[in-house]
């Protein structure tokens, strides 16, 4: 591609590997750490989308994965949060390894289906389970950097309580147009007064919207934390078409 | 179990299928040939590995799409279980 032109992120293009140089390592939680990248002759991304990362090996064999951006498109660099998978073989170097001034191989941004800009409006639910909260926070960012006032609401799924990511980011942006709750499915501490237990009928109904207000939903995890609350999200009368999910794998 | 929690889904198969059709495939929808029902790409179960990409229809597991990679300098793209693609011309 000549200089001077500006890629439009969703014309048709081929994906080019680019090196990536790690700027800054942010730990999140003991298992989640954010990698802010400068990428070369980046195009911009939409919130919601992902990157591929690409390990090669000395011998040639190659490892990749996809990774959530976290960052909102308001900013040029682009940050990856990512959950370190105990026996996995791309996270732990990304999160143990890799430090500010690495380099590392992407390709992105991709996905144009699990994506929302500003000018889609909302409101806007937002259901997250574990690590599945990164493409939701790019949302969040997102809406915060445009100023937007769209209300939306957080429902954010942990097993404990030191495993919420970015919660002190999102006590800063809560707001009356902004909820964010948290329910902690393991190892609450006794003073923990907010949910604990799965996400289930009732919650859904007590922190989102009715279908009614026709939110668009964005639902984000493991694959049974996906499946069951796309599913209850359904039966409660919303447009199946207006429920995006997205699958969390522990593919390490 | 285990095999449902390494399920992925399309969204993770967007850069092999952005390598092969050059454009955004997540946001396509595709008739399943098997129950008929039409799902946005990105919303298929994929239970490819390494060596490629497989994508079964969420409602009746029909597998919909399969993509081996690992055949040097080819693509080999068997799309026999879509009954119809519908692709967004411009951005989604």
């Amino acid at each position: 591609m000549s200089s001077g032109i500006k890629a439009i992120p969703d014309a048709p293009q081929r994906l080019e590997w680019r090196v990536a140089r790690v700027v800054e390592v942010r730990r999140d939680t003991p298992t989640a750490h954010t990698l802010v990248l400068n990428v070369p002759g980046w195009p911009g991304h939409r919130a919601g989308q992902h990157v591929d990362v690409r390990l090669v090996a000395d011998d040639g064999y190659q490892a990749q994965r996809s990774y959530s951006i976290a960052s909102p498109p308001e900013e040029p660099t682009v940050a990856l949060t990512v959950e370190r998978i105990g026996d996995g073989e791309v996270s732990p170097y990304l999160t143990d390894v890799l430090h500010a001034g690495d380099g590392v191989e992407v390709r992105g941004p991709i996905g144009g289906y699990f994506v929302w800009d500003i000018a889609q409006g909302g409101p806007l639910f937002l259901v997250a389970g574990g690590s599945g909260v990164v493409p939701l926070m790019a949302m969040l960012r997102h809406r915060a950097c445009a100023g937007s006032r769209v209300p939306a609401r957080l429902l954010y799924s942990t097993r404990t309580l030191d495993g919420i990511i970015y919660r002190d980011e999102l006590a800063r942006l809560a707001s009356p147009e902004l909820g964010v709750t948290y329910t902690v499915t393991r190892d609450a501490p006794a003073s923990w007064t907010g949910y604990r237990r799965r996400i289930d009928r009732a919650m859904l109904e007590e922190v989102g919207w009715s279908a009614a207000d026709a939110p668009r939903v964005y639902v984000c995890g493991p694959t049974p934390l996906v499946e069951s609350v796309a599913t209850l999200l359904v039966e409660l009368g919303h447009d199946p078409m207006r429920v995006k999910t997205e699958r969390f794998g522990p593919t390490g | 179990m285990q095999t449902e929690e390494m399920r992925l889904d399309g969204n993770a198969a967007g850069g092999v299928l952005r390598d092969i059709f050059a454009r955004d495939m997540t946001a396509a929808l595709a008739t399943c040939i098997g129950c008929e029902r039409t799902s946005p790409v990105g919303t298929l179960l994929d239970y490819g590995g390494d060596m490629g990409v497989i994508l079964r229809c969420p409602t009746c597991d029909t597998v919909m799409l399969r993509v081996v990679v690992s055949t040097p300098g080819w693509f080999r793209v068997d799309a026999s279980g879509i009954a119809l693609l519908l692709i967004p011309s411009q951005g989604a």
